[in-house]
């Protein structure tokens, strides 16, 4: 018996998602005295995918199979659950981001159990199976049991710390023999961002509001947000306006974000932003409004004009980083 | 070709978020229900297809109780032809799935939301398409149709794709499947009256996760406030004591 995690990569790579989420499982296997099995879906070196069992994994299936590359939910999901059966996996793990969020449903549906997604942190218990997740768009918690016997959790980035727990590894290559006609989707053409720190991975985001006034004056953000080797994010009103692109508006019809620090100018913090960021371990805002709402859910804060703390800002980074 | 919208029935976003006493169950006491936005989005990029001559009629579904039935409405109001509601308390994503499996077949292009804004179970709509059997696309950000053939448009981690893709499809759709919500004009209000609603009984279909509680979070500590010429003193904060930066 196992707990089985699907470990994306990018390019070939790792990321710390794919750590926290062996780190998770490993947790998990500990809880429940089973082992952990990691599988790798793509092109990953073997070095690459031994580095799991630094964060607890006992074996590795490797499946390299191009046709995978068109992402095709009902042959992930297959994949998945064909190597969740071989391993015995009570609990299968994959990452609350557009991959997982696809495929996760259609596992749960094969292996004829129960779904949560979107879980933080370890299980209150196992047996009965309990979870925690955030509900109402961020504004509350709530702990769901599974009551299958198996169970397809969907993981919330940094939601857990990695914990370093080296286990001899052992990398098996796998083929879940998927036939041809199960892969349906045609990839007509794909756009992968590059050069920018992305959104999602990224630990600090700076975001502008509509209290930037126009788009023409992002130029302190980016450079700030770049001394920070931060990700940039907006408010809504600000991609609807075209001042920025689609991909940085965050909150609950955007992108949902948690990185370790959050900074806001010129954004009121209206309920439907909050819910996107307020997972973030620390909020600054900066708002020339003291009553805005934006300061319930900060935890640093400056009354004042954004156009005279930015500059100010850089100046700080730079002087810390010289430091 | 014939489309599905499926319509989830949320509290408003900005509702006040309550439980009963025993922190059991969500307090729907004074809730003004909506449509999720997401499924809104879905039956906006529905109606523009159909304009364009993509389907004749657009059919939305939900599982729910009578509560649901303004929700509908409000989706027959807008522009959907007629409505089918599914006899039942909504118990969790495989047993909505379940009962959406039996109205579905013979829908060419299902749509779905990415997640209801209640609680976030990000999973009806996979679920629904493995059941059925077919093809799905998740984070969806656009669709067209020519000739029949569906060109669709997603998000992946770290980009986007365009896709074509076979029906019978179901698309989970997210932010850009359609710019603006539509909101329904007066004479629409009028003709949704007139509009079939079907309530059907439900199957026998289990659920497989069970809410236990809930839990509000902790009030957070008040916000710790720098001078407007002390950025210095915020970055100092953040590095020493935060220890973020
Ligand atoms: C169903 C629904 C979903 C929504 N989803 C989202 C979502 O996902 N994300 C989202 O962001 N919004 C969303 N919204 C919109 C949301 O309700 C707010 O309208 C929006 O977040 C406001 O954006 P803002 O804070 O940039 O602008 P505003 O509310 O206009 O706030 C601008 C702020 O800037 C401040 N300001 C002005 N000038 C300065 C200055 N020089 N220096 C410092 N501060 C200044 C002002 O005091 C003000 O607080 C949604 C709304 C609905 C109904
Ligand atoms: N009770 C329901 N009736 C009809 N459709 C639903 C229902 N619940 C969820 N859906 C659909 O599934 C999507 C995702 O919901 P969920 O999986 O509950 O987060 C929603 O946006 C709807 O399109």
């Amino acid at each position: 018996m196992s707990v089985l995690v699907y470990t994306e990569n990018w390019d070939g790579k790792f990321k710390k998602l794919s750590y926290e989420m062996v780190s998770l499982a490993s947790a998990i296997a500990k809880q429940m005295g089973i082992t952990v099995t990691a599988l790798s879906i793509g092109h990953v070196a073997d070095d690459e995918l031994k580095s799991l069992g630094k964060y607890g994994a006992n074996k590795v299936l490797n499946v390299q199979d191009n046709r995978f590359e068109s992402l095709d939910n009902k042959a992930l999901a297959d994949a998945v659950a064909k190597a969740a059966s071989k391993e015995g996996a009570k609990v299968i793990i994959l990452a609350h981001n557009n991959e997982g969020k696809a495929i996760a449903p259609r596992v749960s549906v094969k292996l004829n159990a129960g779904l949560v997604s979107g879980v933080i942190g370890t299980p209150l218990s196992v047996n009965p199976f309990v979870v925690r997740k955030k509900v109402f768009t961020q504004k509350a918690f709530a702990n769901i049991q599974i009551k299958s016997d198996i169970r397809v959790l969907t993981f919330a980035q940094n939601s857990f710390e990695i914990v370093e727990n080296n286990v001899d590894t052992a990398v098996e290559v796998y083929d879940p023999q998927i036939a041809d006609g199960e892969f349906n989707t045609k990839v007509l053409d794909t756009h992968k961002i590059t050069g920018k720190v992305l959104l999602s991975d990224a630990e600090i985001v700076v975001s502008g509001g509509r209290g930037m006034k126009g788009p023409e004056n992002w130029g302190g953000l980016e450079e700030l947000g770049e001394l920070l080797g931060a990700g940039m994010a907006c408010s809504r009103p600000v991609s609807d306006e075209g001042w920025r692109s689609h991909e940085e508006h965050v909150g609950q019809t955007g992108k949902m974000i948690a990185p370790n620090l959050y900074l806001a100018f010129g954004i009121s913090g209206a309920i439907q932003h909050l819910g996107g960021v307020s997972s973030s371990k620390v909020i600054v805002a900066v708002n020339k409004d003291p009553e805005a709402p934006i300061f319930e859910a900060a935890d640093y804060g400056i009354v004042g004009d954004a156009f005279k703390v930015i500059p100010q800002l850089i100046e700080a980074v730079k002087e810390m980083k010289t430091a | 070709m014939k489309i599905l919208v499926l319509i989830s029935n949320v509290p408003d976003t900005t509702t006040k978020i309550r439980f009963t006493g025993d922190n059991k169950s969500f307090d729907t006491n004074g809730v003004q229900w909506i449509i999720n936005p997401w499924d809104e989005l879905a039956l906006t990029r529905a109606m523009e297809l159909k304009e364009a001559g993509a389907f004749e009629t657009i059919t939305v579904a939900n599982v729910g109780t009578q509560i649901t039935e303004s929700t509908l409405r409000k989706a027959l109001a807008v522009g959907a032809d007629e409505a089918i509601r599914v006899d039942a308390v909504p118990q969790d994503a495989f047993f909505v799935a379940s009962q959406l499996a039996k109205v579905a077949e013979g829908y060419d292009v299902i749509l779905a939301g990415i997640e209801a804004s209640d609680y976030n179970g990000a999973g009806v709509g996979g679920m629904l398409a493995e059941l059925l059997g077919i093809n799905s696309v998740s984070a969806v950000s656009g669709l067209e149709i020519e000739n029949g053939a569906l060109k669709v448009h997603r998000d992946i981690d770290g980009g986007s794709q365009v896709l074509s893709v076979p029906t019978p499809v179901v698309l989970i759709v997210q932010k850009g499947i359609a710019i603006e919500p539509r909101i329904p004009a007066m004479r629409g209000i009028m003709m949704a009256r007139k509009k079939p609603l079907n309530v059907i009984a439900p199957v026998d279909a289990e659920s497989k996760t069970e809410f236990l509680g809930f839990e509000l979070p902790a009030p957070k500590a008040a916000c710790k406030m720098v001078e407007e010429d002390n950025a210095k003193e915020l970055i100092r904060l953040l590095h020493e004591e935060a220890k973020v930066l």
